[in-house]
């Protein structure tokens, strides 16, 4: 009977989740198109859902709250759904829709194509574990292990590059050292420089626009001419040949040079238009960290560079001596307090809940984090046509980043919890994933440094 | 010859929409067949001749700015704005959510004194700003056989947006990729010449206050048909560029 129940409550937190991720996307992310699709809708707010669904089971199990049996049951379902909406069916839909976006394929070869490129896929796919050191080869083909391997390779890469940029990105941006001064007159002068550019691209269209009708109205005028004079044959030939060939006359305008020099003013236009949009948003950066709020942020800043450049630290430690961590950050907290404090707290007790609140901290603030970023990320690189196959792989990215997390998450619980993932998961190597991530993190924490100073420098248009 | 003065149309609309199609269209009489995104702003120029076949005929340049409509820009994009003497609002007519956000652009543009950076839309009502602005608006629709095809496989849609009825403005159904969408004779094409005019006697005929009466000759015609010699379109380029 509890079973049953377990079961009806696990299925109402998943229609919560699946209307959130629903009200979600049609919201924010879709604010301004319109779903022709109602299929990606719904593939994007069932994968939201899964994933949900696999952090409440974690929290569940640190609080103990439903029969660890039902648990159980319940994580491997959605494991599966998950991994069969991240390895079949988004991939399957993505090749669809890019297939059917590309103009010279006709209606039907769509789907064998599309079949085929999924096939090639799939194979590639699974050669991706082939150089990864992740498992050992007694199970099956249809196993979790085997799906969950590969995808936390590729999960946990994203979500390393991701945090590698993060964690040098925020404090960029949210410090106040580095906002480069930006005067009102600077931003002034550059916008009288773009109105200059596009009165001198003017001009010239204007004299194009001239000259073509000019040459319009000179032909019709001289064969006017020809007709009421009555010239003859030849005359009237020759005469419209000769102004063919000298078709510009009087106003002598060239109109190759002229489009020429239209097209590199055009140019120069869209630059100092970017130029303009830098300043502005420096400017506006510049006002909002005199206000209260940016104050605060700022403050953070320091505090989460700090962490940044330890985090980046321990990585390179960790993959220069050789080791993974063994103890999760809530019990090697509790016993340094109380050693060195001499806090005199009953460790198994407190170790639960407060692994319960760091837990449901990082996935509350990973989910958040994620959500706006890829909102961000929608709205600079998507337009009419590629708005569903940009939501698709944004599902397929959270369906793998949130796969990923629970992998990892793995390292901050108590081994009392870990039980359950290890459970589930089988046999993977989970201290790999953890080498893998430090590596890639590092990785990309230097790269958006380098690069962030690169751009930082940037030289201004003359 | 004649002094050419010009006046400023600002074409809006979302992104993607099909603006710089139809800007080209209108100036060019031919389709675009590539166009790229558009950063910041293009320009085209229409010849334009005022009142053809009357009395008061004269030609002027229409400058068509066709502003890029991605989000990024938002707050470099009003430097554009400054004058406008008419506005065309392009929406997409597959795409229902680029026609409401029409009232967003509106209210951008009419909204030019705000210096808040975080200014988001606020509920303008267009009647109340255009009686004291009057700034004359079109509604063109793009994507005309997409949404057509839409209408046969039965999906009802009402193409006409209620942003034209609000402003009392004139709409326009186009398909940017034919030229005789356009073309002249066509209602579309009436339709167009008549905002054009209206935008061109709201700048330069209604100086002296009031209402200018069509039926009237303009007050200062610029130039009269010229006669004799010289082709009745010749245009000296030399005073093309006047403000």
């Amino acid at each position: 009977m509890s079973f049953l129940e377990d079961t009806l409550i696990i299925l109402i937190s998943q229609t919560i989740f699946f209307v959130g991720g629903w009200i979600f996307f049609v919201k924010q992310l879709f604010r301004d198109y319109e779903v022709h699709h109602t299929l990606v809708q719904l593939i994007f707010s069932v994968t939201f859902a899964l994933s949900c669904t696999m952090f409440e089971l974690i929290i569940f199990e640190i609080i103990g709250y439903l029969e660890s049996s039902s648990r159980y049951f319940h994580w491997n379902m959605g494991l599966y759904f998950l991994l069969f909406m991240v390895i079949a069916l988004i991939p399957f839909y993505i090749a669809y829709f890019c297939i059917s976006n590309v103009r010279f394929v006709s209606k039907n070869m769509i789907r064998p194509l599309t079949l085929f490129v999924w096939f090639i896929y799939l194979y590639f796919f699974w050669k991706i574990g082939d150089p990864f050191p992740i498992l050992s080869p007694k199970q099956g083909i249809f196993s979790i292990e085997q799906g969950v391997s590969r995808i936390g390779v590729i999960g946990v890469t994203v979500m390393a590059l991701l945090s590698g940029f993060g964690a040098v990105n925020y404090p960029y941006t949210s410090m106040a050292i580095f906002i480069r001064p930006v005067t009102q007159s600077d931003v002034l002068s550059i916008e009288k420089k773009l109105l200059q550019t596009m009165d001198m691209i003017l001009v010239k269209k204007k004299r194009i626009a001239l000259a073509e009708n000019n040459s319009l109205g000179r032909n019709q005028y001289m064969l006017d001419q020809s007709n009421v004079k009555n010239k003859g044959f030849w005359t009237n030939i020759l005469s419209s040949v000769g102004s063919i060939a000298n078709p510009l006359g009087q106003g002598s305008e060239n109109i190759n040079q002229l489009r020429q020099e239209i097209s590199s003013l055009e140019e120069l236009s869209r630059q100092l238009f970017l130029e303009a949009h830098d300043a502005r948003t420096m400017r506006e950066k510049i006002e909002w960290s005199r206000t209260f709020q940016g104050k605060y942020f700022n403050f953070l800043g320091y505090f989460f560079s700090l962490y940044c450049i330890w985090k980046i630290f321990i990585s390179t430690i960790n993959i220069v001596f050789d080791r993974v961590g063994k103890k999760d950050p809530v019990t090697r907290g509790l016993e340094l307090a109380v050693l060195r404090l001499g806090v005199d707290i009953d460790v198994g007790f407190w170790s639960q809940h407060v692994s319960f609140l760091l837990v449901g901290c990082i996935v509350l603030t990973s989910i958040r984090g994620l959500l706006l970023t890829l909102t961000k990320f929608f709205y600079k690189i998507s337009s009419s046509k590629s708005s569903n196959i940009i939501v698709l792989i944004l599902a397929q990215i959270m369906g793998m980043y949130f796969c990923s997390s629970v992998l990892l998450m793995r390292m901050n619980m108590p081994p009392e919890y870990r039980i359950i993932i290890t459970q589930v998961l089988g046999d993977l190597q989970f201290n790999f994933y953890h080498r893998w991530f430090d590596v890639i993190f590092l990785v990309s924490a230097l790269t958006s440094i380098f690069t962030l100073y690169l751009a930082h420098k940037q030289p201004s248009v003359n | 010859m004649a002094a050419i003065e010009k006046v400023k149309v600002v074409v809006l609309g979302d992104s993607g929409v099909g603006k710089t199609s139809l800007t080209y269209l209108i100036a060019h009489n031919k389709p675009l067949l590539s166009p790229g995104w558009t950063v910041g702003c293009s320009v085209e120029v229409k010849l334009h001749r005022y009142k053809e076949g009357t009395q008061a005929q004269n030609t002027f340049f229409v400058e068509l700015w066709d502003v890029g409509g991605s989000n990024n820009h938002r707050n470099t994009r009003n430097v554009f704005y400054q004058p406008t003497h008419g506005i065309i609002l392009v929406h997409d007519l597959t795409n229902r959510k680029s026609q409401i956000n029409l009232q967003k652009w509106l209210s951008e543009i009419l909204n030019q004194d705000s210096t808040n950076p975080n200014y988001q839309h606020v509920d303008v009502d267009p009647e109340q700003f255009l009686g004291s602005t009057q700034i004359p608006i079109l509604v063109i629709g793009t994507k005309y056989d997409l949404a057509e095809e839409k209408q046969r496989k039965n999906q009802y849609r009402r193409l006409a947006s209620s942003i034209a009825e609000q402003c009392g403005a004139d709409e326009i159904f186009v398909n940017c990729y034919q030229a005789r969408s356009l073309a002249p004779g066509t209602t579309n094409s009436v339709k167009l010449t008549r905002f054009f005019d209206k935008v061109i006697e709201r700048r330069y005929y209604s100086r002296a206050g009031s209402f200018a009466d069509k039926r009237r000759p303009a007050p200062h015609a610029l130039a009269s048909p010229a006669a004799g010699a010289r082709p009745p379109q010749y245009l000296s380029p030399r005073f093309y560029h006047m403000d």
